[in-house]
């Protein structure tokens, strides 16, 4: 029987809609001590003084803790980069950074002892925008002895990222667009806030948190405590939405240092707002020049990006990397210089998120192939198929060629927006498309146990995080060892019982974790040979009972002469076509229809990959229409919480809504299948835009598209 | 510490009484007294809807709703539902509706969501589409899958026909 294609029920679904999945913030332990954050109203301040002593003899406060109470010397942590300390030293480098933690018996308890901790501070001018970054006149947010020997230490870039090909200067062009485009900062608002949960466990540590990377919090929980791998075990319950917001180590060094020290189960939740306050979304500033032929054909492009990270690095200059690679889009583009600086601000640790830079990069390629069809009188869909890569062509030079037939998937997406149809007074259609690199390095380790009864568990460390891991990778054990999908169990999120796996991330698990456990049930079937599995198992193993345990892996080494250290293994291919209705009283853009195409290879559970390539889509209606964190001059967050932060809901969602999946076989995962889930929203913003565009006249290049800004841009 | 007080509620069906603090929320009640975790906590301030649970039959965000202020009532909670829906071994028609239309992603929203939808065909049977996003527009899901949760409740609607 066939379970690949086929849309399985959700594994842990039951769980789900009767309430007994157990998210992290569901987890207690017997004498867990609570812990309360202590933090600044200022996005940029010089901590002058710090009194703990009240707090310290509030009811149930069992310890206070600042930079100066932790092991010295205390090692920074960092996916990339080790520059985030456990708690601020000296300065808070951004709205939120917790300068102190207060543990007590209850949270109440911490809560109140948080109230007492008094802290004499000097608010400092700031860097918040791209414009303060590049001001040679702003404060440094990074002390330059963090990078010593970098020729940048004593400026806000931390990088200077550049791709080229081509000759830029030398490039004829009919037509040149030269325009800016502006991405806001956005919050990756999972409906789990964070929790953190540490415990001494022998001699070493377990900690609990939702993360996306197990075995990356392993490690570096490892580097900050000073203990082996072996020490350190991490759970990693299912997070509760995770998008890229729980990737990489926020406070779990800090739960563990406070587990360790006063011996007990620790717990750190955070709120909402805490939350908004340590995760976000790379903002930017992006120019782009380019070049085209009077038929509409691009002769050059010149991007040049201005990426504001945060205080700290987190992965957000891989973030900018790997986006500004693919700058130029899925397109042939015979000369290219790509420039992308990677820069600090007192502002949220910018981080992954969904789409890793490509919703920002798309924003510009996409807006400026429509502002040249508009102006040399092209159809905006024929400019595309003009010059998109065709299968094969190494649209960018001496790597991974185009993997897909690129212009399928913009044709059907075309047809079922109607594209060329008359259209409603009032309306217009916007169609854009989005590329992005997958994994490029990486290793995934899978173990598959096959039981003498002849059911099998899976032992992989892929987090289940919404997308459904569990059960694509029992579809494959099933099919691949001819037992039923009811019949295998998935293991994962802990990192003493589950093998290495990098991470959950970069769409990479059908690929990577998906081809590890096909390659360990083909270790099962070399052990026990040829005929039946039933017969085999029972011949093989008789009253004693057994198991043949099958190993598998898949890797991709590392590659220093590459500039993202080695060539995607697939590209991730979207098609996004959108029909709006814009209310020019009031600016009000109401989506009327809404399609996306993703070029998935094989859908291996189709009902899966539509829902995340649908709700993908809605995820971009967020920061098309209606997100963006608002700093004030203080760097403060001020539109902090539920409340003043909008993101979609039911009523905003479009009114028809379509997702198409593209299955050629022709990629490198189980059954030609592709990396899917991030695809939807990666193009929606241009789409949407230019839909407006066509509605109105107007052209809007800064996000979001809220009310104000269409009715203001209507205005003229 | 302030001093406790002493409610009598009804949950899922049982008589309860407990000691809560004058500031402890409905939600702290069902999650921390009664360790009813199906309940969510993500905003705190009324606006996602992860928390929702059923007051007297009406739906309520239960961090917005003091213990005390249940005092006396009757509260279904998600877990209540799914005694319900398991008699004889099956889940109500809503959350088999749920999962055959695939809408439960990463799950943490979707208690919330069953309990707005229950409440919501308690009142009216069966809604238009309209009024199904109406009705289930206070409940957050990021992972986006507002279209296959309205297509879950319309088919749980159909069911009951």
């Amino acid at each position: 029987m066939d379970f690949l294609g086929t849309s399985e029920p959700r594994i842990g679904g039951q769980a789900r809609v009767t309430g007994e999945q157990r998210f992290i913030g569901d987890l207690g332990f017997p004498s867990m001590l609570h812990v309360m954050l202590v933090h600044l109203d200022v996005g940029h301040a010089q901590i002058v003084s710090i009194d703990a002593a009240a707090a310290r003899n509030s009811p149930g406060v069992h310890g206070v803790f600042t930079a100066g109470d932790l092991p010295r010397p205390m090692r920074r942590f960092g996916p990339v980069y080790e520059d985030r300390p456990v708690l601020a030293v000296g300065e808070t480098k951004y709205h939120g950074q917790p300068v102190a933690a207060v543990v007590a018996a209850g949270k109440d308890a911490a809560e109140a002892g948080a109230a007492l901790v008094r802290v004499e501070y000097e608010a400092l001018p700031g860097v918040y925008t791209v414009t303060d970054a590049l001001d040679p006149a702003s404060p440094l947010v990074q002390e330059p002895e963090l990078r010593p020997g970098d020729p940048l230490n004593h400026t806000n870039t931390l990088r200077v990222l550049t791709h080229s090909w081509g000759d830029v200067e030398a490039a004829h062009a009919d037509l040149v667009a030269d325009n800016v485009y502006t991405f806001p900062m956005v919050t990756h608002f999972a409906i789990e806030p964070h929790v953190f949960i540490a415990a001494p466990e022998d001699d070493g540590v377990a900690v609990w948190t939702a993360t996306q990377n197990p075995f990356q919090m392993q490690r570096m929980l490892a580097r900050v405590l000073g203990l082996p791998l072996a020490k350190v075990r991490v759970h990693a319950p299912d997070p509760g939405g995770a998008f890229g917001g729980k990737q990489h180590p926020k406070y779990e060094p800090l739960v563990a240092l406070l587990a360790l020290s006063t011996g007990r189960p620790v717990r750190l939740a955070l709120t909402l707002e805490e939350t908004f306050q340590e995760v976000r979304r790379t903002s930017c500033r992006i120019r782009a020049r380019t070049g085209f032929t009077s038929g509409g054909e691009i002769t050059f492009q010149e991007i040049e990006g201005d990426f504001l990270m945060g205080a700290y690095a987190d992965i957000a200059e891989r973030v900018i990397a790997k986006s500004s690679y693919l700058a130029c889009g899925p397109y042939r583009v015979p000369n290219a210089r790509v420039t992308a600086r990677a820069l600090f601000s007192h502002t949220t640790p910018s981080t992954a998120f969904r789409g890793f830079g490509t919703p920002q990069v798309s924003w510009a390629h996409e807006s400026q192939i429509d502002d040249a069809a508009r102006r040399l009188g092209i159809d905006r869909v024929e400019i595309r198929l003009r010059n998109l890569a065709g299968r094969g062509e190494a649209f960018v030079p001496g790597d991974t060629p185009a993997d897909g037939d690129w212009a399928e998937s913009v044709r059907k997406a075309a047809a079922a927006i109607g594209w060329g149809t008359p259209l409603e007074s009032g309306r217009g259609r916007g169609l854009a498309v989005a590329i992005k690199a997958s994994a490029t390095t990486g290793a995934s380790y899978a173990i598959v146990r096959l039981h003498w009864d002849g059911s099998a568990t899976v032992l992989a460390g892929t987090s289940d995080m919404g997308q459904g891991a569990r059960t694509v990778l029992a579809q494959i054990a099933a099919h691949e060892l001819g037992v039923s999908v009811g019949s295998v169990n998935v293991v994962t999120g802990d990192t003493a019982a589950v093998p290495f796996d990098l991470q959950t991330s970069a769409s990479r698990s059908t690929v990577f974790m998906g081809n590890a456990v096909v390659r360990a049930c083909e270790d099962i079937r070399r052990q026990l040979g040829p005929g039946d599995l039933t017969e085999v198992l029972a011949s093989r193993f008789g009253e004693v009972k057994g198991e043949v345990i099958g190993v598998g892996s898949m890797r991709s080494e590392h590659r220093a002469d590459h500039p993202l250290g080695g060539s995607p293994s697939f590209y991730e291919f979207t098609c996004t076509a959108s029909e709006v209705q814009v209310d020019e009283g009031t600016g009000e853009v109401l989506l009327v229809r809404h399609v996306t195409v993703a070029d998935v290879g094989k859908a291996l559970n189709p009902q899966h990959v539509e829902m995340q390539d649908e709700g993908a889509a809605v995820m971009g209606l967020g920061h098309t229409l209606m997100e963006h964190l608002i700093l004030d001059e203080a760097g403060r967050i001020r539109n902090l919480g539920a409340l003043d932060y909008r993101i979609p809901t039911t009523k905003d969602l479009p009114l028809e809504m379509h997702s198409i999946l593209i299955e050629n076989g022709d990629g490198p995962g189980p059954h030609g299948s592709k990396g899917a889930g991030e695809g939807g929203l990666m193009a929606t913003a241009p789409a949407v835009a230019a839909a407006v565009t066509e509605a109105t006249g107007v052209v809007i290049r800064d996000l979001p598209l809220t009310p104000e800004a269409v009715w203001r841009a209507l205005q003229g | 510490m302030a001093a406790t007080v002493r409610i009598r509620v009804r949950v899922n069906g049982s008589e309860r009484q407990i000691d809560v603090a004058p500031n402890a929320t409905l939600l702290d009640m069902v999650r921390d007294h009664l360790g009813l975790t199906g309940s969510k906590e993500c905003c705190a301030v009324g606006e996602c809807g992860a928390c929702t649970l059923l007051v007297d039959g009406r739906s309520v965000n239960s961090c917005l709703v003091l213990a005390v202020e249940a005092d006396a009532s009757e509260v279904t909670t998600i877990e209540g539902l799914a005694q319900e829906g398991r008699l004889n071994g099956r889940l109500s028609p809503l959350q088999e509706a749920f999962l055959a239309k695939g809408a439960v992603q990463c799950g943490f929203c979707i208690p919330g969501q069953v309990m707005a939808a229950l409440y919501l065909l308690q009142r009216n049977p069966h809604p238009s589409p309209d009024e199904v996003r109406e009705g289930l527009s206070g409940n957050l899901c990021r992972c986006g899958g507002y279209v296959q949760i309205c297509e879950a409740v319309l088919g749980a609607s159909e069911a009951g026909r």
